[in-house]
């Protein structure tokens, strides 16, 4: 089994610019998506420093939005393991080291696409313009959720930006995003439909599902697996037999590629190709994103117990906020004096929608009875009018529930 | 007025839907081409083409996770799983994501949707073509159940369904998919989803009955006449939600009450039914709520004839409860 550190370590095959690569034979169809044949993908070496001739030479803006957006991913994922840490919210799922490929896989969609994440996806809907105040509404579970407090804390869900709600079991959304793709295509609105689950989904029988149905039928739909090494404790060794898991593309009949999920400008150019491929109709891709989850599972998590410490350390050095920041710095578009004051800028700002979402109270105890069905059956109002007669009764409920211990 | 079977009434539901209504998409296994196992979505591909009528992979969980993407994406999905019997893989779907997407978006994203499929024994099918396992969808908040038993319920049921905003089972007999024909109007017409139909009404006993078990209990109803017993035959149609007064009314009429199902007894529907009448009419009660149901065993292929309620057993109970 090739761990991700040693592959990392590999020259890789591909490190010339794709579109340069002509006129391979490969076993997929489609001649317009170079990217997706190399072994492993990547343009930023791991100190930041990018070969001339393979700078993809994006725009300034992007850039600078996607670093934005890497970096609030990381002080909204800092926030959140603090206030967990401090008894303030029940439960948090950081993403450390993850951000490039969240953003990276983020800037390439167009605002009618459709996202159906996992829960290690913050840094999406940030992207995508979620707002931090509702997201933080959400880890309280309050009255600013828009879930209405019934889902565990980072299980957003964003219709107005087309991010899917999060489900807790795995893999499920893949097969879900199929549908939206099938549904673009059979209404003709050309959205793409992209999907997310990490090393350990590929295992569930939805992943299976959703890359045979797209395979099937040449779904306008983009899967995404965040190979961060382990699940919960279990490392990738243990998870499959597979050399790589973008190798899984070949039996559904579709591109697979791996890529390097700590450079953004690698994880950009991949998911773009992938995009546009499925937009003009080309059909499904899988990209393999490959990087290593730098914190626990979630706030209950104790990596230590399980974490290979060398690999970790190797991966410490391949930042990948610090890597795009060397990278930025190079083309002259970033300096520590713009650092300072975005850093100040990101924690007055969380802190401001903290202070707002922590007051917002809980929700109304009659909630409970919306949104099981479009309106309430005579069974739920029934219920309803008894549990109204107990509130009025009894007028408080001692809340005696244990940690969540997952 | 045409004169349909059952899975006649079925197609012809989705052809009015479909052509009315252009969100309304139909997939499954072998519905396309070949227009279903049982001939349900028979011609629809021909008439409406592959994009609206699908042949799918053969994974169930697939057809019910893809369905419920279209539905979130703005389409009407009627997904078909072959036999209920082959639910298990999209269990998942179907009760952690299908039926709590509402709910736990805060009424952000919903999915309306049909899942139609044909459940029940007496076709000699063996325990894996056989099985009634409405209980476990009856259990999940979210889900509305539907069970038709008869072409003219079958066509409104469906097309109510389909316009419904929740997802709904919907349930058909297979066992009597054919065997009973009936009037059924050619245009298109609903009949509303959470109401009972007394199909035969009576004064001593209330029978409470759906699907397939229907037909059964109106022969029990026949053969307990000349023995001194005028049974109530409630068909509930729509078992979430569920129609209690309909049945309130009839129990506090005759104060005597049998249920029949073809499903387990344990956890059975039939148990939820007789304790809702104890909590809501215990006092009007001449005899104890007895059960007529499927035994606690798996559904069996050589003695089925055994194994299923039939009109005889039935009547045997409305006795028993006629002279407690």
């Amino acid at each position: 089994m090739q761990s991700g550190t040693e592959f990392m370590k590999k020259k890789t095959k591909n490190q010339e610019s794709p579109t340069k690569k002509k006129n391979t034979k490969t076993d997929h169809e489609s001649s317009s998506c170079e990217i997706l044949r190399s072994d492993c993908y990547r343009i930023m070496n791991e100190d930041g420093t990018v070969d001339a001739k393979l700078d993809p030479k994006l725009d300034k803006e992007l850039l600078l939005k996607m670093y934005r957006n890497m970096a609030l991913t990381r002080a909204f994922d800092e926030r959140g393991m603090m206030l967990q840490r401090q008894g303030r919210i029940g439960f948090y799922v950081p993403s450390f080291g993850q951000e490039a490929v969240q953003t990276g896989t983020a800037a390439p969609l167009e605002k009618k696409d459709w996202v159906f994440p996992s829960y290690r996806e913050p840094g999406i809907f940030l992207y995508r313009g979620a707002g931090i105040y509702e997201m933080l509404c959400n880890l309280w579970g309050n009255r600013g959720d828009l879930s209405k407090g019934r889902q565990m804390p980072v299980h957003y869900s964003f219709p107005d930006i087309k991010m899917f709600s999060v489900s807790s079991p795995i893999a499920t959304q893949m097969i879900q995003a199929v549908g939206a793709a099938m549904a673009s295509k059979i209404s003709k609105t050309k959205e793409v439909a992209i999907s997310y689950c990490g090393d350990g989904g590929t295992s569930e029988n939805d992943f299976h599902t959703a890359l045979t149905f797209a395979g099937a039928y040449k779904a306008p739909a983009v899967f995404i697996v965040t190979n961060n090494q382990y699940a919960i404790s279990v490392p990738l060794s243990k998870q499959t037999g597979a050399k790589r898991l973008s190798d899984k593309a070949i039996g559904y009949g579709m591109p697979g590629v791996a890529v390097d999920g700590n450079d953004v400008l690698a994880v950009y150019q991949v998911t773009k190709e992938a995009v546009d491929r499925a937009r003009r109709g080309e059909g499904p891709s899988l990209i393999e994103c490959v990087t290593f989850r730098m914190g626990p599972h979630s706030s209950s998590d104790d990596p230590s117990r399980y974490r290979d410490e060398k690999m970790y350390q190797a991966w410490l050095k391949r930042d990948p906020i610090k890597r795009l920041k060397t990278y930025l710095e190079s083309r002259k578009l970033w300096d520590e004096k713009k650092e300072k004051s975005l850093q100040e800028e990101l924690k007055k700002m969380l802190a401001e929608a903290v202070e707002r979402a922590e007051a917002e109270p809980a929700p109304d105890p009659m909630d409970l009875f919306e949104d099981v069905y479009a309106e309430l059956t005579p069974q739920l109002k029934k219920q309803k009018a008894e549990l109204l007669q107990e509130v009025e009764l009894r007028g408080k409920f001692e809340n005696t529930s244990e940690a969540f211990p997952l | 007025m045409a004169t349909l079977t059952l899975v006649q009434a079925v197609r012809d539901a989705l052809m009015c839907e479909m052509t009315e209504d252009s969100r309304v998409v139909v997939m499954g296994e072998d519905v396309g081409v070949n227009g279903g196992v049982f001939r349900a979505t028979e011609g629809l591909q021909k008439e409406f083409g592959e994009e609206r009528v699908l042949d799918t992979p053969l994974n169930e969980s697939g057809i019910i996770g893809m369905a419920m993407g279209m539905a979130v994406n703005g389409l009407r999905p009627v997904p078909e799983i072959q036999f209920m019997d082959f639910i298990y893989p999209a269990f998942d779907e179907i009760v952690s994501e299908v039926a709590k997407i509402r709910y736990r978006s805060g009424g952000g994203f919903t999915c309306p949707m049909v899942i139609r499929t044909p459940y029940g024994g007496g076709i000699r099918g063996g325990h894996y073509h056989s099985q009634s396992s409405e209980a476990y969808f009856i259990h999940t908040p979210g889900l509305k159940v539907v069970v038709p038993s008869n072409p003219y319920d079958a066509k409104g049921l469906l097309i109510s369904s389909i316009r419904d905003e929740d997802p709904v089972m919907f349930l058909e007999p297979k066992r009597i998919y054919r065997s009973i024909k009936g009037e059924v109007p050619e245009e298109s017409y609903t009949v509303e989803l959470g109401k009972a139909s007394v199909v035969r009404p009576g004064k001593d006993v209330t029978i409470l009955c759906w699907g397939a078990m229907v037909p059964v209990c109106m022969k029990a109803a026949e053969l307990c006449e000349p023995r001194g017993a005028d049974c109530e035959v409630i068909d509930l149609r729509t078992l979430v939600p569920l129609d209690e007064s309909t049945i309130l009314e009839s129990v506090k009429k005759t104060g005597r009450v049998v249920i029949v199902h073809e499903a387990p007894k344990t956890c059975g529907f039939g148990a939820e039914l007789s304790a809702l009448i104890n909590e809501e009419a215990i006092l009007y009660l001449e005899a104890p709520i007895t059960r007529v149901t499927g035994l606690d065993t798996p559904f069996p292929y050589t003695l089925e004839h055994i194994y299923m309620p039939d009109p005889e057993r039935v009547a045997l109970a409305v006795g028993k409860v006629r002279n407690f």
